[in-house]
């Protein structure tokens, strides 16, 4: 791998960064209007509002931006970056076609790309202490409970398909991956997708967001950019959720045409999921903190053991 | 590097002198770990303490990495940064977690908690400087800390202290449970026993 190829897979990388976010935000937008009888943003840009985000991003860019007084101003500041970046850094790992194409691959990818989704959530956790706001605390709390609910079933639904395919890497997984994988571990990818919708906060289980309780949670005290940031971190965090979903559980860069269309494949079942997410939120209303943690526990948990002992037992009876 | 030829043990060896990159990073990545380790238990800001702490176990896992360990670098972010620092800050919210210094957190036992940290530490360089004097890292062969060598020493060498870990967490989870069921059968009227499966949430 030289320098001009890694220079153009991280500029890649980047621009992938920088616009599906944008992408599923705008998908959003529209598909919640439709689905609501409305028409959602028509004038931004001319032909259906496409330009409405990037609108948006320039009036967030032209707000001021506040810290309250008796906030901690660093971990105030600093905390929209530490919820942003591992988004970024996840992509890395994260096969979108055949014969290396991937930005880097990882020896234990699944376990990178576990390890720094969890780091994302001390983002929330920092705002919302250092608003020095009831409400932002609230929220900080409940992000914090339903991260610690939900990141071991997504784990163990994450470890069935790692045993499956008998390694770690992602495209090591996508390598091993046959069409029947897909009825295998469907009830693996079912808990993997809830779990990741718990840990972004999205309907059913923003909770921790909930703006009818604590106003908007963690990000009450924000304005300005960094409220777009962690804006931003939640579309990002819809893309990166559908992405490893599809990686782990639909095959990925599988499908007719893959050695040439493979990328085509990976964005096409990113893009259902993406929709997916959304449906959910215009369809399901809010789970109480309470149903949230009894749904992991007694539902969720349960679920991705079974799953793990029917990976086990089909893995043992082939070999 | 003068005394090559009369000391053959030396003859394959890297110097200290003249360091790799990687070297050096691994000193700096360690000076920043060791740093954040320092300001966790000097700041006088309990939450702070806390988000110190990622950094210094963030820094240790960057030192796995440079070790050719990845496996374990992983799992410690994803155990230590990822779920225990949010244990650590969900208790801190749960309880008390003002906004600026906390004097009253002082317990007046900081010459013991240096005594026993500064004996641990000396301890640990000893033994640490004494096991790998003289040991390498290979780079031409497959990394020793890759999850396949991991798995494969962790399954096959150290099947035995691995179950047996197992069954003493395994006790510990049975443990907080009957402690935190109990609690609340004492604390509720005898009739609410039946109810008490929503307690154990």
């Amino acid at each position: 791998m030289d320098v001009l190829d890694t220079v153009w897979r991280l500029l890649a990388l980047l621009v992938a960064f920088l616009v599906l976010p944008l992408l599923v935000g705008q998908l959003e937008h529209k598909v919640m209007a439709h689905m609501q009888g409305r028409l959602g943003p028509m004038y931004a840009g001319g032909f259906h509002g496409w330009a409405q985000l990037v609108a948006d991003g320039v009036k967030f860019a032209q707000k001021e931006d506040v810290v309250p007084a008796r906030a901690d101003r660093r971990v105030f500041q600093l905390a929209p970056a530490v919820a942003l970046l591992p988004y970024l850094l996840v992509l890395v790992a994260v096969p979108v076609a055949p014969h290396g194409g991937v930005v880097q691959a990882l020896d234990a990818g699944l376990f990178f790309v576990l390890a720094v989704l969890g780091v994302g959530v001390l983002g929330s956790l920092m705002g919302g202490w250092a608003s020095a706001n009831k409400y932002s605390l609230l929220g900080g709390m409940r992000t914090a409970a339903q991260l610690m609910a939900y990141e071991l079933p997504m784990l163990l639904a994450a470890a069935s398909v790692a045993m499956a395919a008998g390694t770690l890497s992602l495209p090591g997984i996508l390598a091993e991956w046959e069409w029947w994988w897909l009825p295998w571990q469907i009830v693996g990818g079912f808990v993997f997708f809830v779990a990741g919708l718990a840990e972004l906060h999205r309907p059913p289980f923003d909770a921790p967001v909930a703006d009818s309780e604590i106003i908007f949670g963690a990000y009450t005290e924000y304005t300005g950019l960094r409220f777009a940031l962690f804006l931003l971190a939640e579309y990002a965090g819809i893309v990166v959720v559908s992405a490893l979903t599809a990686v782990l559980f639909l095959g990925g860069w599988h499908g007719p045409f893959a050695d040439g269309l493979g990328w085509v494949w990976t964005l096409l079942k990113t893009a259902v999921l993406s929709f997916v997410v959304i449906w959910l939120r215009v369809s399901y209303p809010r789970l109480r903190a309470d149903q949230i943690q009894r749904f992991a526990w007694t539902v969720l948990v349960p679920l991705a053991l079974a799953q793990i002992a029917l990976t086990g037992v089909v893995k043992v009876v082939l070999s | 590097m003068t005394h090559v030829p009369s000391v053959p043990l030396a003859a394959g060896h890297p110097g200290f002198l003249s360091p790799t990159g990687v070297e050096i990073a691994f000193v700096l990545v360690g000076v920043v770990a060791l740093g954040a380790a320092v300001a966790t238990v000097t700041t006088r800001q309990l939450v702070h303490a806390a988000l110190w702490l990622v950094v210094a176990l963030g820094g240790v896992a960057v030192e796995y990495l440079l070790l050719t360990a990845e496996f374990i670098a992983w799992v410690q972010v994803l155990i230590y940064v990822g779920s225990v620092v949010v244990l650590l800050l969900f208790g801190l919210m749960l309880t008390r977690a003002p906004i600026g210094r906390s004097p009253e957190a002082d317990s007046g036992n900081r010459p013991a908690a240096l005594t026993v940290a500064g004996g641990a530490a000396v301890l640990l360089v000893v033994l640490v400087v004494d096991a790998f004097r003289s040991t390498w890292i290979r780079l031409d062969v497959p990394a020793a800390g890759s999850t396949r060598l991991t798995g494969e020493a962790l399954f096959r060498n150290w099947v035995l202290p691995f179950e047996a870990l197992s069954v003493l967490l395994l006790a510990a989870l049975v443990g907080a449970i009957v402690l935190s069921r109990r609690q609340g059968a004492s604390a509720a009227p005898p009739e609410a026993a039946g109810t008490s499966e929503d307690g154990g949430r």
